[in-house]
Parts: structure tokens; sequence; C-alpha cells
């Protein structure tokens, strides 16, 4: 488990494993990395996440050495890594398509970075016997890549690029091809070698959920930046602008006007009809600027009668239901036609549920609830 | 299984009778007692015997084997590393006009190529025999292999170079560990045909080479030109016999490989 205590970042004296300087990568006329600063620190496990052409490969590749910045520093350790080629690199890399060797047996692809070292050969049969046994695929060792399956060929992919115990792991889209039940057990057993070997992770990833469970940080890109750069549930809970909230979970974007009420609390005018809404927020809003309040969906009641006490309640009428057997979403349309999304968990058995399509309900949430943003 | 129309029959027949009666018919004449090739007088083997006896039919044979296995060995390796950095190279200074130079002498008329490498080695004074007749025909056919191997360099998944670079490879192990091996039949089959292609050239040999080289189209050739012989028949028979054998070992072990691949993945799929 990740202790409370691992937040490298917050302690100043802190040396970053991993540092890029003003990072600008140009293909021709495109630039994929626009001036982009980050500190990566050791025993991290950092997500990349963003979607695709977002420039989170483009990270990751500089890092592993098989493209140049166009400009800035890259260092590792302290070293600056730009004029370092790949093979000369104490970083390894785990490939999206996993890039095993057709024609070498799972224990020649494990062993293949180690005979490229100046290690004994001894030493070779000890640390391929030691990955096989770290990834459960001690019986799979005279096998071809063709004759394994797609879960062992990830785990034979990522024993191989643990091998050379490098400062820096790279896992490029590490698990895309796996089916999603797979997937889920295959993320904590990476959590659970990532804190037995120590060594630095870096993911590249589409997937948000993905990006939740295993990092210990998250940097959201997107363009070529980078938007937000925290740990998962601050990502989730307090996203800096919408394009975070929206991108990281499902979220209520509800437009209006701030007016400051009292301290660090603010009404929002948002419809002409219906009556303001109340939120809180540290970020200051000066009175009458336009505003997003974002709001989960989880975060959101639903009840037949209007709720007694409530920072913020409206009335809608269902419109749709989304049931995934553990969760149930309502779509509820206000008057206006503002669609709002109110989700529960389904503790009763369906049969015993009492809001239905058509159904005029109230959803209310409290002030704290949801988070105030600007853009 | 389709039963086959009367017209389907009609154009199966008559398809393979044009590939294959002119064979046939020479095939059979190799084996006539006669010395008239025209004229059918019974069995024989004679002919097979004194083309044994030929010393010239033996060596010309000897010099077009030598011919053939080096220029398709030195037109595999050039032609490997030139379809190699036209695929990998990336995007260079004409790169274009480069891979199109490469493929032109697949269309250029023999006739062509052979005169100008005449010209060549007279203007650079290179005594003609088999070196030359290597030269020349490493020419023409490494731009076969290109093709060859460059097709398969198409689909030849990048990541893997990059993981054996990651690995700590050079990119010259990288290329001789992983790359290699892996391409390895698609550089085979570039060097069979370097090698039937240089087997049976006429017109670009008889350019560059001197009298101290005849290759066996050579002398054929020029046997002909006296008149068509059964030794010649006899000769032309056993060439069919071994290109025969050659294509379908060839076509066997591919197939074979295919069937040991399907039988793998199954185990693959079995094992999941």
């Amino acid at each position: 488990m990740q202790t409370v205590t691992f937040a490298p970042w917050n302690d100043p004296n802190e040396k970053p494993l991993i540092r890029f300087q003003n990072v600008t990568k140009k293909f021709g006329d495109f630039t994929a990395i626009g001036d982009l600063s980050l500190d990566i620190y050791e025993k991290e496990f950092f997500a990349l996440l963003g979607p695709s052409g977002c420039g989170k490969t483009t990270m990751m590749r500089m890092l592993a050495g098989f493209e140049n910045p166009t400009q800035g520093r890259i260092e590792l350790s302290g070293q600056d890594i730009v004029p370092v080629p790949p093979n000369k690199r104490a970083v390894n890399m785990m490939f999206q398509s996993y890039a095993l060797f057709p024609h070498l047996s799972i224990w020649d692809n494990i062993a293949f970075g180690l005979r490229r070292s100046d290690m004994p050969k001894n030493d070779i049969v000890d640390r391929v016997e030691e990955m096989l046994k770290l990834t459960r695929l001690e019986k799979f060792a005279r096998r071809k890549p063709h004759q394994i399956s797609g879960g062992q060929r990830q785990r034979v992919a990522l024993a191989r690029s643990l091998a050379k115990a490098p400062k820096l792991l790279l896992l490029d889209e590490p698990l895309g091809a796996l089916d999603k039940k797979l997937r889920q057990d295959t993320q904590f057993e990476l959590m659970d070698i990532q804190e037995k070997t120590g060594t630095t992770f870096v993911i590249v990833t589409h997937d948000q959920e993905e990006a939740m469970t295993v990092a210990s940080r998250i940097a959201v890109m997107d363009e070529g930046r980078l938007i937000q750069v925290a740990t998962p549930d601050r990502i989730y809970e307090t996203p800096n602008c919408v394009y975070v909230a929206d991108f990281i979970g499902d979220v209520n974007i509800i437009e209006g006007r701030a007016t400051s009420v009292g301290p660090e609390r603010y009404r929002i005018d948002w419809s002409d009809s219906l009556p303001p809404l109340t939120a809180t927020s540290a970020t200051p809003f000066s009175d009458g600027q336009g505003c997003h309040l974002a709001i989960r969906p989880e975060k959101v009641s639903i009840s037949t009668e209007r709720p007694a006490e409530a920072d913020n309640a409206v009335e809608g009428k269902v419109l749709d239901i989304a049931y995934l057997g553990n969760l149930s979403t309502y779509h509820v349309e206000l008057p206006g036609g503002t669609i709002v999304k109110a989700q529960t968990a389904n503790t009763r058995r369906i049969s015993r549920r009492n809001i239905s399509w058509e159904d005029s309900v109230w959803l209310s949430w409290t002030a704290t609830a949801g988070v105030l943003l600007a853009e | 299984m389709m039963r086959l129309s009367w017209f389907n029959v009609v154009s199966l027949t008559l398809g393979f009778a044009f590939l294959y009666i002119p064979m046939i018919i020479l095939v059979i004449f190799s084996f006539n007692e006669s010395k008239l090739v025209t004229v059918w007088a019974g069995f024989s083997t004679k002919w097979y015997g004194e083309l044994l006896q030929n010393e010239a039919f033996l060596s010309a044979a000897w010099v077009t084997l030598k011919v053939a296995v080096m220029s398709s060995t030195l037109a595999t390796v050039l032609g490997t590393m030139a379809a190699h950095v036209l695929v990998r190279g990336g995007r260079f200074m004409g790169r274009t006009l480069f891979s199109g130079m490469i493929y032109a002498p697949l269309v250029m008329p023999e006739v062509i190529t052979g005169l100008s490498l005449l010209l060549l080695f007279i203007g650079i004074g290179l005594d003609r025999g088999v070196m030359t007749v290597v030269l020349a025909h490493t020419t023409f056919s490494m731009c076969y292999v290109s093709v060859v191997v460059s097709s398969r360099l198409v689909t030849f998944d990048r990541s893997l170079e990059e993981a054996a670079l990651d690995l700590g490879c050079s990119p010259l192990d990288a290329f001789r560990l992983v790359t290699l091996p892996i391409i390895a039949p698609a550089v085979i089959s570039g060097w069979l045909l370097a090698f039937t292609l240089s087997l049976d050239d006429l017109v670009i040999a008889s350019f560059t080479t001197g009298p101290s080289a005849t290759t066996l189209p050579i002398k054929i050739f020029s046997a002909v030109r006296l008149g068509v012989s059964p030794e010649i028949n006899a000769l032309s028979t056993l060439m069919i016999g071994i290109v025969t054998v050659g294509v379908i070992s060839a076509s066997l072990i591919s197939k074979q490989n295919l069937i040991r691949q399907r039988k793998e993945e199954r185990q693959a799929v079995r094992a999941q």
C-alpha cells in the first residue's frame, strides 16, 4: 500500500529523478510539446494522462531517447540526458505492442538486455530466474512469444524491461491490449511489482480509471501542455479547470455568475426562472464573474420529496435511467432544459426502486459538494 | 467441390497447353534415339551420357553456378542494406529520388543495362571475365532483392528495433540480433530470386563476359545457332528438373512453416 507520508513533491529539499526544463518538441510545424516543465520523483508511479495526440507519448519517447527535444533540457538524476543515445540510458521501456522478439524464447527475451551488459553469465541466469518468478512465468520460460496468451505476453514485456533494474521504467499503454477483467487484476499486479522493486514508473495512458488506480500522481495533458499535475484524489475532487473535471470521470457543469455572500461562499445565478445555487470556493471570484459549477453525479442526491434542509435543491423530471448493476445514473431534466445527472448506489433490489421514467423528482447537494471553476 | 463448366475446362486446358506443350516436347525429344531432333526413333538416355562427357558444357555450368552464387550473395547484402535505409531512414534529402533510382533497373531494358556496363568496364579497364559478369548480375538483381526485403520491412514492427536499442543494443547489433533473424525468410527468398535471375540471364552476360567465362545460357544459345542437338534438349530437361525440384521444395518448406505456426497458435489459444 502507498504510505500516507509518500509525497516527495511536497518536500522542497527532495531532488527530482527526472526534470523536464522548458522542453519544446516540434515535428515540422506541429508543436507536440510546448515549453513544458515537470519534475518526477524517485519511487513515484507517475501517470501521463490525456487524449490521443496530446503529447504524452512524445514525452515518454523523449525519456527513452527515441526523440530529442527541439528546445530545453531533460535531466535524469541531475544529468542532462538529451545527448545520450537510448542504448546508453538507465531507462527501460515497456512497449504498447510489447515488442517481444518473436524468434527468441521467453527466457532469452528476458535475458536479452542483460546479455548486452557486462554481467557475468551466472548472474544473468539468476536474474532471469528472479524475473520469471516475480512475474509468475516460470512454466513458460522455454516457449516462444506466440505460444503464450496476451496476459502472459504483457508480463514477459514487463519482466524484460525490469531485468536490467533501470532507474526509470516507462510503460506505454501497458494494459491497452487486455480485456477489462484482466486489466484490473494486472493494475494491482503492476502496483505490487513497483512496490517490490522500488523502481520509478512513468505510465502513459488514455484510460483515466487506470491512471487513478495505479498512479501516485497524474499529469493531465492536452495539446502538448500540462493542464494539472496532482494526486488522483486532488485531480478528481479539485480539478483546476473544466477540461480536467470533464476528462476525469462523469461531471455536471452548470454555468452561471458568482456573487460573494460570505467568506468563501458564493451565490450562483444560473437560470432566469430557477432559484440561485450556493457553493463554496477557496479561489476568489469577483461579483458577477462568469463561473462553472462542476459537480459529480454521485454527490447529487435524488428524492421524491423536497429535502427539508439542503443548500441546493431543484425539481425536475426523470428523462433516462442508466442501470449499471451496482449503480444507477438518473438523467433529470430541469425546467429550462438543463440536464443534471445524479448517481445512487443500488442498495435495494430493482423491484423496490421507487423512481421511474417521467417521475417528478428533487435533486439536492451541499454547498461544498461541487467545485467552482473560472474556465 | 464446384463442378467445372465446359467453358472452364476448355480455358484451363488451353492455358496449360499453351504453357507446357513446348516444354513437354523438349523433354520427350531429349530421350530420342535419333540425332535428328524432329524425328522420333525410339527411347534412349544416351544424350544424357554424352552430355556428361561434354567438357565445354560442364565448364559452362560450373561458371554459371559460380557467377550465380557470388552475384546473388553480393546482391542480397547490398539490396538488404538499401531496403533498410529506404524503409527505416526516415525522410532525408532526396529519399524519393533514391528509391526511384533503386527500382529503375527493374524496368530498364536489359540491352541498355548490358551495354552501359560494358562501356563502364572498358572505360575503367577491367578485363572481362567471371568478375565482370558477377558485378553485372549483382547490379541488376540487387533491386529485386531490395523490393522483396523492403516489402517485408514495411510491415515490420518498428518497436522491435526500438526495444533492442532500449535494452542496450547498438544500432548495428539491433539489426544483426533482431531485425535480420526476423526478416530472414524475405532475405532468403530475395537471394533465391537473384540466384535464378543470374542463372538464366543471357543478354547482360553476353555483353559483359569475356572468352574465359562462358555461362550456360550463352553456351546453349551459341550451340543452338549451329542447330539444335538432342544434347541441348537433355541439358534443358535437367535444368527444368532442377528448377522444379527447387520451387516445389521451397513451397513445401513455407507450407510446413505455416502449418507449424497454426499449430503453435492453437496451443497459445489453449494456454489462455
